[in-house]
């Protein structure tokens, strides 16, 4: 028993106790990545299908990377040039890859729900890599394990999640994975990007990001999509930077020194300013590196491996 | 014309006489003969035996879409004009929205012939209110209702242009119809997969806010002030609008409304999972909504039940919950919905049910039937209405299957269904 159950769709359906699994799990493999020799035999003889319907550059190539070292082999299909824009149908897509007889398959796609319709048709597990405006799993995980390196704990932060949260698959995840830990988590950012009935996932709102500033222990700082301001839900970006964009002005006011979160990629000038971003508190990078730890964490868990993966480490190829 | 029929020893229900008791009825050459105690079965007179059956005048289904012509494989008149009879339905609704779309006189007579070829269930065409439901040139309504068609509908659509449902109510003041609308702001609708609220957040989907229903029925409400024209509202699904309809009832304006069983009987929290058969416009809302639903069948400011049965193809729902289309089948579930959901609670009695799934829907359309009076047409329904039973679309009528009640035990099914004294469908 890997503790997980068959797939990876979203932090929501996750006890605390299975999402401390993959975090410290997730802590051994940190080390992998910084060998000389990069790599261990725990999926050898596995085959990962990296599934992206949406572009992604970090993501896809951070579950790459964990696939790699865990000696897995892995194919990656992106939905133009494939089946799927002769009109395939998801379903129709994955079974085909099913019957090359892989064993997981790893998911980006445009609709919200996709990873969990897949992993109800189909025996792989599946990893949920970013669904609609859904969840991403993931990402919540390295962001986690990244607010435990630095503050050595979850329980009692406190968090704001801060922008564009009504299509944020980001922030949903980092809701449930910071609220199940003990976090409290506050949103912040224009009223017209709120979800609604948004404290009903257990967050506060703070409207003014000054006040967030002010409340918390640590920021996660959307990016913010460059088309909400043509669809009408802000003015400006240049508005939306002067009002809630995270700057070294406001969080020089601020009664402590915050940690700076941001899922990437960035928009400097616009949600975030480059001094912040590139200021000492910003843990942009090592989110980055520990995502490549959460995501080898959770492909050995849901291959089966157990909780503890010390065996898995020795084997080392050489 | 047939042979008489004889329904003996049910309890007789006819709202608009106010009857509701255990008697006969004799159903001969198309018209109900007689109806009372003891009738003699005359010579090669059919005999039926409705002992602990409930009889009364077929049900009348305001909103159905039949998808002939264009999509005859998702249904087509002759399969929906089935699935009706099988549900109790004794004359159905069909909404324009086809491929072409029903906004000339020939495609109407098209459907009133389809619909006599099959002989099942009586199909009232419904013309549109727009040239190709595109919503800027009025259809030529005296020809639609000259060729058979009941009312002028957009729906599918939302008649968006104020002028334009302006000029349709004026102009359908003429031919004494309704004009049906589909109360949707497209603005605050657009992209949107189901009621905006709780369940949205937390999949991720875009929501429709009650919003976007309450405007247009605000709107039209204050149209058929302006008009004096008749406006009918369909698929009534938020607490709001049953509020708004009642204000405009209370000042005495032609306003009348439907709502679907699906509306009265689930919430949003059933698209948990993204289940595509959940997903429909207007979507499921919140329990609050439901409950409003109920509360304004109970007190009448609903009108009348409608099924808004919509056939899609399994592979159509068997997607993405965004890419998935709206809507769900209804005709052979809505009798025992409303049975189980409104009758057995004790929100509706019998005849107060069979009044909002027969002869106000006909009255509201101006349609023949929905009652027993001697002379009036033999459109009836003899259901059991304490049967239990298990929804199983596989064995539905409709060439369709795409329902969220697939495995619920419901209460109340039609056993014999009589068009124009012909029994057109008798359960095995």
């Amino acid at each position: 028993m890997t503790g997980l159950g068959k797939d990876l769709v979203g932090l929501e359906p996750l006890s605390a106790e299975q999402i401390r699994l993959i975090l410290d799990t997730a802590e051994p493999f940190k080390e992998v990545s910084e060998r000389a020799i990069k790599k261990v035999p725990a999926l050898r003889g596995k085959t990962i299908v990296n599934l992206f319907f949406e572009a992604s550059t970090r993501t896809r190539i951070s579950f790459e990377f964990a696939e790699k070292r865990l000696s897995a082999d892995s194919v990656n299909v992106a939905a133009s040039g494939s089946s799927v824009s002769k009109g395939e149908t998801l379903v129709d897509t994955a079974k085909n890859l099913e019957a090359m007889r892989i064993d997981m398959v790893v998911i980006r796609h445009g609709a919200s729900g996709a990873a969990q319709f897949l992993g109800q048709r189909i025996a792989s597990n599946v990893i949920n890599a970013g669904d609609g405006k859904h969840e991403h799993p993931t990402q919540a995980l390295l962001d986690l394990l990244t607010l435990r390196d630095r503050f050595g704990r979850i329980e009692g932060l406190k968090i704001a999640i801060c922008g564009d949260v009504l299509h944020s698959r980001v922030a949903r995840s980092n809701i449930w994975g910071l609220t199940k830990l003990g976090a409290q988590v506050a949103v912040c950012g224009p009223a017209t990007l709120m979800p609604r009935d948004i404290e009903s996932l257990g967050v506060t709102v703070i409207p003014r990001i000054e006040d967030a500033i002010a409340w918390a222990d640590a920021l996660n700082v959307l990016r913010l999509q460059l088309e909400r301001m043509t669809a009408g839900f802000i003015p400006s970006l240049r508005e939306y930077n002067r009002v809630f964009g995270v700057t070294s002005e406001r969080l020089a006011r601020a009664p402590k020194e915050l940690l700076i979160l941001h899922p990437g990629p960035m928009n400097r000038g616009v949600e975030i300013d480059s001094d912040v971003a590139d200021g000492p508190h910003a843990v942009i990078l090592p989110q980055v590196t520990n995502g490549v730890a959460v995501r080898m964490a959770v492909l050995y868990l849901l291959a089966g491996g157990a909780p503890g993966p010390g065996q898995a480490m020795g084997g080392e190829e050489r | 014309m047939s042979g008489a029929i004889l329904i003996r020893g049910g309890r007789v229900i006819d709202p608009l006489r106010g009857g509701d008791g255990i008697a006969d009825v004799l159903v001969s050459g198309g018209r109900v003969e007689a109806v009372g105690r003891n009738i003699p079965a005359g010579e090669g007179v059919r005999l039926i035996d409705a002992a602990g059956k409930v009889v009364a005048p077929g049900l009348i289904d305001l909103h159905t879409h039949l998808r002939e012509p264009g999509q005859e494989d998702l249904e087509t008149v002759a399969s929906g004009a089935m699935a009706a009879a099988a549900g109790g339905f004794t004359a159905v609704c069909a909404m324009p929205n086809t491929d072409p779309v029903t906004d000339n006189q020939a495609a109407v007579g098209f459907i009133v012939s389809q619909a006599q070829r099959a002989g099942k269930a009586r199909v009232y065409p419904i013309g549109a209110v727009s040239l190709g439901q595109k919503g800027q040139q009025l259809a030529e309504f005296g020809e639609l209702v000259g060729a058979g068609a009941v009312a002028v509908s957009d729906d599918g659509k939302p008649v968006v242009s104020s002028h334009l449902m302006r000029t349709a109510l004026e102009y359908a003041k003429t031919f004494g119809i309704p004009v049906a609308d589909h109360c949707e702001d497209p603005t605050l609708a657009q992209g949107g997969a189901m009621h905006e609220g709780i369940v949205s957040t937390r999949l991720g989907l875009k929501g429709i806010p009650a919003a976007a229903e309450e405007i247009m029925v605000a709107r039209d409400i204050i149209l058929a002030e302006l008009t004096g024209g008749h406006v009918h509202l369909c698929h009534m699904s938020t607490r709001g609008s049953v509020e708004l309809i009642r204000r405009a009832k209370d000042r005495g304006l032609r306003v009348t409304a439907e709502a679907c069983p699906h509306h009265f009987s689930l919430t949003h929290e059933r698209c948990e999972g993204y289940d595509t058969n959940a997903k429909m416009n207007p979507p499921l809302r919140e329990p609050a909504d439901r409950e409003a639903i109920r509360e304004g069948l109970r007190d009448g400011t609903i009108d009348a039940i409608a099924t808004d049965h919509a056939p899609h193809h399994y592979d159509a729902k068997e997607r993405e919950f965004d890419d998935a289309p709206n809507g769900i089948i209804g005709l052979e579930t809505a009798l025992g919905l409303a049975i189980t959901e409104l009758v057995e609670p004790g929100l509706l009695a019998l005849p107060e049910l069979i009044r909002r799934m027969s002869t106000t829907p006909a009255g509201i359309f101006n349609l023949p039937g929905g009652t027993l009076a001697v002379g009036a047409p033999a459109d009836v329904v003899v259901f059991d209405p304490a049967v239990e039973w298990e929804v199983r679309p596989a064995a539905f009528y409709s060439k369709s299957r795409n329902t969220p009640f697939a495995g619920r035990r419901l209460r109340g099914r039609a056993d014999l269904t009589i068009v124009r004294g012909e029994v057109v469908f008798e359960r095995a």
